[in-house]
């Protein structure tokens, strides 16, 4: 069987993430308001997301679920969570 | 049925306050939560965890578990006493940890039953996977089919949650990134042309000649060091096959010279850097060492000149 690549061209609506993600559409939007998530486009039908939002969101409830972390907290661990992946890119592509 | 001590997983002792044992899971947690940690066995260990303090925060689980004591002797085979449970209510087995739902072990579940469908501000139960794999690089490079064997969480016919192995084969999409999902449309829970879709996320295993960094790749090339001084084309490697590739006069170490779109697949493809290494071939036999020496005798070169020495 063969699928589609979901990634940053991928548009979603937050009806498509907040059923992807299993979670409430207030989840989606208190995710948006903490910076979590980023809206790509305002459209009459509402807000749109890109793909990457999906792997995002389920990190952010992972995070908030498992160790008991709250919004503040999961978005300040996902920004250095992410500044890490880069700096081990970065660090494997100069590894000689 | 393999005995489980959760105080040792915990790495409490077994008269622990209520407060210690929540101190231990929240640092233990940290640890080995897989999103955050690059601990090999973070997973399985995290699991564990989540399901030992599933165990000791409840009063009458931890109650009840206690009365197993410290398990059968080495060796021996572990079964629940004829008489287990009573006197206890459980109010279920709670959520499941990470993103294992009602992924509890044998033990567990023999104890205190399976998990259901429904924590804490999830919805009851998603139509759609989430699954990760990992894949090697020639996957995105050539695309072509690859057989996933998945976990997957599901309903069984009394609404337990269980754990169900799934084996796949996937038309892996050519340029696909580390991080980035593949959708399988059709393939999540539910009844055939209801149902939800799957998703699963890819990362790379680690590659014996290319590095990764986004759709570029990085190759090191050994050179000798007349290859680096002279000029020379020699073979390389790229994802594509073979080339001769032009190493210029006057290379040195770390030179990176530039395959253009020989990287992962893309409309605007990435590319492949080849990263020069100086190879020094071994003075291991007299003809060696008198090549070393008539080099040394021919060339003024003092590779210390900048350091003030």
């Amino acid at each position: 069987m063969s699928g589609e690549i979901v990634d940053q061209y991928t548009i979603l609506s937050i009806e498509d993430l907040s059923r992807v993600c299993a979670v409430d559409r207030e989840y989606i939007v208190a995710l948006v308001e903490e910076g979590v998530l980023n809206v790509v486009a305002v459209e009459a039908a509402g807000w749109r997301f890109s793909g990457t939002a999906i792997r995002r969101a389920r990190t952010a409830l992972r995070l908030q679920r498992d160790l008991e972390i709250n919004l503040p907290g999961v978005a300040l661990a996902l920004e250095l969570l992410e500044e890490i992946a880069a700096l081990r890119r970065a660090l494997e592509v100069s590894r000689p | 049925m393999e005995f489980k001590d959760y105080y040792k997983v915990m790495g409490v002792a077994r008269d622990a306050t209520e407060a210690q044992i929540k101190q231990a899971y929240r640092r233990l947690a940290r640890k080995y939560h897989p999103d955050v940690s690059k601990e090999k066995d973070a997973e399985a260990r995290f699991k564990e965890l989540g399901e030992a303090y599933e165990v000791l925060k409840t009063p009458e689980k931890r109650a009840a578990y206690d009365q197993l004591g410290t398990g059968p002797r080495p060796g021996e085979e572990f079964r629940p006493p004829p008489d287990w449970g009573s006197g206890f209510e459980f109010s279920g087995p709670g959520r499941g940890a990470g993103d294992g739902h009602g992924d509890y072990s044998d033990f567990f579940e023999s104890l205190f039953g399976a998990a259901r469908g429904g924590a804490r501000g999830r919805r009851e139960f998603s139509q759609d996977h989430h699954a990760k794999v990992m894949l090697d690089l020639e996957a995105t490079l050539q695309g072509g089919a690859r057989t996933f064997s998945l976990r997957i969480p599901d309903l069984d016919a009394e609404g337990r949650l269980v754990t169900k192995e799934r084996v796949l084969n996937v038309q892996v999409p050519k340029g696909i990134l580390p991080g980035q999902t593949i959708r399988l449309a059709g393939q999540g829970a539910g009844a055939e042309g209801s149902a939800g879709d799957l998703y699963i996320e890819v990362e790379f295993q680690p590659h014996a000649l290319y590095r990764v960094d986004g759709r570029n790749l990085y190759l090191d090339l050994p050179v000798a060091p007349w290859e680096a001084a002279l000029g020379a084309s020699v073979k390389t490697p790229t994802p594509g096959g073979a080339v001769d590739l032009k190493i210029p006069a006057a290379s040195h170490a770390g030179t990176t010279l530039r395959l253009k779109g020989r990287g992962i697949p893309a409309a605007t493809p990435g590319d492949l850097y080849v990263v020069l290494q100086i190879a020094l071939p071994a003075a291991s036999d007299e003809k060696a060492k008198s090549a070393y020496r008539a080099l040394a005798d021919a060339l003024p070169f003092d590779p210390r000149a900048n350091l003030g020495v």
